[in-house]
Order: C-alpha cells, then sequence, then structure tokens
C-alpha cells in the first residue's frame, strides 16, 4: 500500500510551528502600525480623518451647509474675519449652535476612550468602562437631586452640570473608601464595589424619581442614562477640554506603568513601581475625566468599552500607542455617533446611547469572537 | 566538571536577610530567617509547600514588607530605597503569571528597562541591544513579535527569564524558574543562572537539580530555617525524610560529586512508622527560636 498522502503542501512553512500549531500565535498583522513611525503616521491620518469629520459634521443638520461654507465660516470665527450680511444666519448656527455640539462630541470621545483603556488597566477587567465605577449612577442621582430637590438652585443653568459632577464625584470617594483597604486598592474589589454601588445608587434615583412631583425627572434621568450632547455650549465645552486634555496628557505619560501595571503587583513591584500609589492616582484621574465628561453629556455608554479593544487589537497593547491612537478613533466615532443621533429621525433627537449601542454591541460581539484577540485569560 | 567553591566575587550585590519574620493574621509565615547570599553566588531555598520560601522572596521584592526584620543589599536596607533603585539592584522572577494585555514577547522583556528609563521614554539602542541579548540567552528571538497571551506556559517563563536578565541587576531573585519548563529548558535556565555569576537566590522544587546549581542550599520548613549549606551537607536522607517526609537514598553524582536523591515509593523502611514530619525530633543546626545561616 501506498503511504498516506503527503501533508507537505499544507505544512507551515516555520518548524517551530509543528510544536505550537494554534493560529493565535501567528505575528501580527502589520507590525509596521506598532513601529514609532507607524504610529506617528497613524496619529496624522486620523487627526485629517477628524479634521474633515468635524467640517462635514458641523454642516450637516436641518440647514445644510456645504463643506467650504463650514470651513470659510469657522475660518472667519477663528480669525475674526467679516461674515458677509446673507450669511450671518447660517454662521449664528454653525459657529454657536454646531460647533461646540461637535467640538464637544470630540472631547467626550477622546475622554472615554483614553478612560476606557486606564480603567480597564485600572481594574485588570476587559469588560470595564469608564461607568464601572459607578461615576454614571451617581452623576444621575446629582442631577435628578438638582431637579427634584432643588439643590444648588443658585447656579443657575450650571446646576445641572454642577449636580452631576458633585454626584460622580461622591460616588467616586464612595467607591475608593468602600474598596481601599490595608492591601491598597485591588482591581477585583474595585470592579465589584463600583457595581455594587451603581445598584445603591441607581435604587436611590429611583426613589427621587418615584417621589417628584412631575414627569421632568423622568426625561432627566433618560438624559442622563442614554447620554446626549445637545446641551453643549461655548460656556462648558473650555472647561471640559481642558480636563480632558489633562487626563489625557497625563494617562500618556504614564503609559509605561499602565505597560507595567497589566503585569500584577509582584511583578510590578520588581519593576520599580508602588502599584498601589498608582492605582490611587489613576483612580483619581479617570474618576475626574469621567466626571466632568458625564456632567456635560451623560452616561454614553460602549465608546469607552469598545474603543480600546478596537484599537489594541490593530495597534497592540502597548499604551504608548494606545493613548495616542484610541482618543482620536473615539472622537472620530463619536462625531459621527452624534451626527446620526440627531439627523436620523429629524427634527427629533435620539438619545447618543442608542446609537453607540447599536454600533458597539455587534462590533463587541464580533470582536470578542475573533481568534487572535486574547485579554487576560482569553 | 566540577565548578564549587565559585570564588567570592569582589563587586557589589550581596544579599542579606537579616531576622525576617512574616506574620499575616495571626499565621507566622517566617521566623527570623537570616540568610546570607554572598556576591556572585547561587543559593537555593528549598522546602516543602506552605514553608515560607516565596513569603522570603517577596520581602526582598519588597512585595511584601516583614514583620521584622530587614533585607540588606551591600548593607543598605532595601526598605530605604525607592521602587525604582531596588528595581535596578535586584530583579524578581515571581510565580506571577498575570497577563492581562497582549504584549508582544519583546515589548514584555523591554519592560525590563523601564528601572533605567526615565518616565515615558523609549529604549534606546543601547536597551533594545541588552533585550535582544536577553531574549538569545533564552532562546526566545523567534517569539520576539509573538503576543504573550498565545505562548505556551513554558515560553512564557522563559520570556519572564529574559525581562528579569535585561534588568541588569546584581542581584536576581527566582520563585521556581523551572515551573512549565521541559527537562530540557529546565537545565539550560539553571546552567545560564549559573553563568550570570550574579548574585542569585532561587526557589526550587528539585532538591536534585538545586544541588547541581546552588553554591548552598537553605531548607524552609514551616517558616524556620532548619539547615543551611552546601549541598552535600544539606540534602541528606534525614533533611528528605524530616523535612520533605520522603524516603530517599543519597549517591554522588557520578560526574560531578554533588548528591542526588533517588526517591523510594516504598515506605520508609529503616525507621520507625513515618509520622508527620513537625513530630520529628529537632532537625540539624536549628536553634531554638531563630535560624541563622550565614
Amino acid at each position: 500500500m501506498s503511504p498516506p498522502p503527503s501533508q507537505a503542501g499544507d505544512a507551515p512553512s516555520g518548524a517551530d510551528l509543528s510544536a505550537t500549531p494554534d493560529a493565535r500565535l501567528r505575528p501580527v498583522a502589520a507590525p509596521w502600525l506598532r513601529t514609532p513611525r507607524g504610529t506617528a503616521v497613524s496619529a496624522l491620518v486620523l487627526v485629517a480623518v477628524l479634521g474633515v469629520s468635524v467640517v462635514l459634521a458641523i454642516g450637516t443638520g436641518p440647514a445644510v451647509v456645504p463643506p467650504e461654507q463650514t470651513a470659510r465660516l469657522l475660518w472667519a470665527a477663528l480669525t475674526g474675519g467679516l461674515v458677509p450680511a446673507d450669511e450671518v444666519t447660517t454662521y449664528q448656527i454653525v459657529w454657536q449652535v454646531r460647533t461646540p455640539r461637535v467640538l464637544l462630541a470630540v472631547v467626550v470621545g477622546a475622554g472615554l476612550t483614553a478612560a476606557g483603556v486606564a480603567v480597564q488597566a485600572l481594574v485588570r477587567n476587559a469588560l470595564a468602562d469608564p461607568f464601572v465605577l459607578g461615576i454614571s449612577s451617581g452623576a444621575s442621582v446629582g442631577a435628578v437631586s438638582v431637579l427634584v430637590l432643588g439643590a444648588l438652585a443658585s447656579l443657575g443653568v450650571y446646576a445641572l452640570s454642577a449636580g452631576a459632577f458633585l454626584g460622580a464625584v461622591g460616588a467616586s470617594a464612595l467607591v475608593y473608601l468602600a474598596a481601599n483597604t490595608r492591601a491598597g486598592l485591588t482591581p477585583l474589589r474595585l470592579v465589584l464595589t463600583g457595581i455594587a454601588l451603581a445598584y445603591g445608587f441607581q435604587a436611590l434615583m429611583s426613589v427621587l424619581v418615584y417621589l417628584a412631583p412631575d414627569g421632568e425627572a423622568t426625561g432627566t434621568v433618560l438624559y442622563w442614562t442614554m447620554g446626549s450632547l445637545g446641551a453643549a455650549s461655548w460656556s462648558t465645552l473650555p472647561l471640559v477640554a481642558a480636563v480632558v486634555s489633562c487626563g489625557l496628557l497625563l494617562l500618556w505619560r504614564g503609559s509605561r506603568t499602565l505597560d507595567i501595571l497589566a503585569t500584577g503587583d509582584e511583578t510590578a513591584a520588581g519593576l520599580g513601581i508602588d502599584p498601589r500609589r498608582e492605582r490611587r492616582v489613576l483612580f483619581v484621574v479617570t474618576a475626574t475625566m469621567t466626571g466632568c465628561i458625564v456632567a456635560v453629556s451623560g452616561a454614553i455608554g460602549f465608546v469607552g468599552l469598545i474603543m480600546p479593544h478596537l484599537v489594541r487589537l490593530v495597534v497592540g497593547a502597548a499604551h504608548a500607542r494606545v493613548l495616542v491612537i484610541a482618543p482620536l478613533v473615539g472622537a472620530v466615532f463619536m462625531v459621527w455617533a452624534d451626527l446620526l443621533a440627531r439627523t436620523m429621525v429629524a427634527p427629533r433627537e435620539l438619545p447618543l446611547g442608542v446609537i453607540t449601542a447599536l454600533v458597539g454591541v455587534p462590533v463587541f460581539v464580533l470582536l470578542m469572537r475573533r481568534r487572535g484577540y486574547l485579554f487576560g485569560g482569553g | 566538571m566540577s565548578r564549587r567553591p565559585s570564588p567570592p566575587r569582589t563587586g557589589p550585590g550581596s544579599l542579606a536577610l537579616d531576622g525576617l519574620s512574616v506574620t499575616v493574621d495571626g499565621a507566622r509565615l517566617l521566623r527570623q530567617l537570616t540568610l546570607d547570599v554572598p556576591a556572585g553566588q547561587t543559593v537555593g531555598l528549598v522546602g516543602p509547600n506552605g514553608s515560607g520560601k516565596s513569603t522570603a522572596l517577596r520581602c526582598v521584592n519588597r512585595a511584601l514588607r516583614p514583620t521584622a526584620g530587614s533585607v540588606l543589599l551591600d548593607g543598605t536596607d532595601l526598605a530605604e530605597l525607592t521602587p525604582r533603585q531596588r528595581a535596578r539592584t535586584v530583579a524578581a522572577m515571581s510565580q506571577e503569571h498575570v497577563v492581562d494585555l497582549d504584549f508582544s514577547v519583546e515589548e514584555t522583556v523591554a519592560l525590563g528597562r523601564s528601572p533605567h528609563l526615565p518616565g515615558n521614554r523609549a529604549p534606546g539602542e543601547e536597551d533594545r541591544a541588552i533585550c535582544r541579548e536577553a531574549m538569545a540567552r533564552l532562546g526566545i528571538e523567534h517569539l520576539a513579535h509573538r503576543g504573550v497571551l498565545g505562548l505556551s506556559g513554558g515560553e512564557r517563563q522563559r520570556v519572564m527569564a529574559a525581562r528579569a536578565l535585561a534588568q541588569r541587576t546584581p542581584v536576581l531573585i527566582l520563585d521556581e524558574p523551572t515551573n512549565h519548563l521541559d527537562i530540557r529548558h529546565q537545565i539550560a535556565l539553571l546552567a545560564l543562572l549559573r553563568d550570570t555569576r550574579l548574585t542569585v537566590l532561587v526557589v526550587l522544587h528539585d532538591l536534585n537539580l538545586a544541588a547541581a546549581v546552588c553554591d548552598r542550599i537553605a531548607v524552609l520548613h514551616d517558616g524556620v530555617l532548619v539547615a543551611c549549606g552546601p549541598p552535600v551537607e544539606v540534602l541528606t536522607a534525614r533533611t528528605a525524610r524530616t523535612v520533605f517526609g520522603v524516603a530517599a537514598t543519597v549517591v554522588p553524582h557520578p560526574l560531578s560529586g554533588v548528591p542526588q536523591l533517588l526517591y523510594s515509593l516504598e515506605p520508609d523502611d529503616h525507621t520507625t512508622p513515618r509520622s508527620h514530619p513537625c513530630a520529628d525530633p529537632v532537625p540539624p543546626q536549628q536553634p531554638s527560636s531563630s535560624s541563622r545561616c550565614s
């Protein structure tokens, strides 16, 4: 009898693969993307995409403004140039209404994505997002308290944002105090405490809504739990942008520390960092960023969960790369998601969280099913 | 063949554990352990499960703060150094296999350079050369661009060893570095450790490998140092019986002369019926409350 047909044609050429035939072990798809040069090029491309997206998004709405006119009006606004009389209304729409909203989308998208990257490293959990630490439900309690109990009335139009921010800070502080023990902030305890307290805040919010005399509170609850950029204005944008920018910079400067934290506490100690101290710093930075974002936009889900994974899939896990690329991707995504939210069923608006979930859930499921993408236990 | 005793090295890197005690929630994991690891020597820590070996290493690594006692490096208390200074003098390979993110092998090894790099600065040409050398010594260059999560346990273990080597410290501490390794790589790794001429404190389970690689062996039992000295003095049938609870015949290695233990699956036939090791008479060299080896 002849020997079995040779399989040589199908066998991998590398001899070392025979010992480990798992396809997960293949080298990365596009190695040059993981070089410093590749990262710089990708970042530049993404900045260009973001710029185009911003101009297109500003021009789109009930009154469509062509991109070249949008660009001209924006240029006039930035340089103090003159606007022809017949374009004043368009200018108002572009500059006063849409520009702050689209820029807020950029800030919120970038901030939530970066915070998501950091929180996933902080609690060492793939399913973590910036809201896992109870921040969003705390913010909702704060916002609803303002409406129902009339707290912070002296702050006028900012009362809602201030209430939400205070709620977020209070929730973070509670989670921190409850999770902090002699052993420091351990990842698992942080997640479990955050989830438990989130349920508590939700219950508290339900009570407030239940006791509310009118239906307005219900609308606010929906607003805070699904998120919207409808409240964007030039008065709040600079503060949020400043906080998020500082947060991005701090996180990026600490990217090697994030790498080391992901290797476990003992190894981290052996590599010269104090994991407890670093986790405390990370907690404060991410909580502040997220609190500010939630105060102006509500809890926009999935961005902080999906974008970090999506970016890691392409550029690898090293935070020095992820923290450059991910915020840009998150910003582009958020600009388009908000555009959909305000144009799909115009003149009404969909909550932003609906769009991010519609896109995010299928992407996430596909991602998790994909071979070759591993996080922790696989 | 025998290279022992290795000549004392004059460079820095002599490690001294001085009266280390660790008590956690009332359990005394380590009692007044005093142990010298002279510069350039390899000292093996052996003992049954739960005897305090890893606890001792974690004190050196400062992953754990001892309840009493200190760890001295060339006379300086490690507790007085910043974590970063410590990481430039002591590299650790722990049993921890936590890897949450799919870093490439190259990136993982490069983390070993982080104690030498300020802030976020990327590894320079020299750092990369050091990492390549470390990977070459562990035979993992071909894995450089693979993700660590996709590696086998043994491959990952070698990546961790390469990272520790890339730290370029005078002192290496390793907690069961041969775990998951096949016999060829176990021997290769231990030979590598010996050849580095670094100060090495290593926890090993395999007593025969420990005898082959260590200048001296310290035996821990229930948190107490019960024996310490050259392998030929420490690895005896009596130690095997009283500390590890196994019957063994000790023979010299035909080539190197180091003691090798041949285990017997039969019940111990030349002693009284086997009892719990604790019930045995006082093991050799054990002072009443503190244990010392220097």
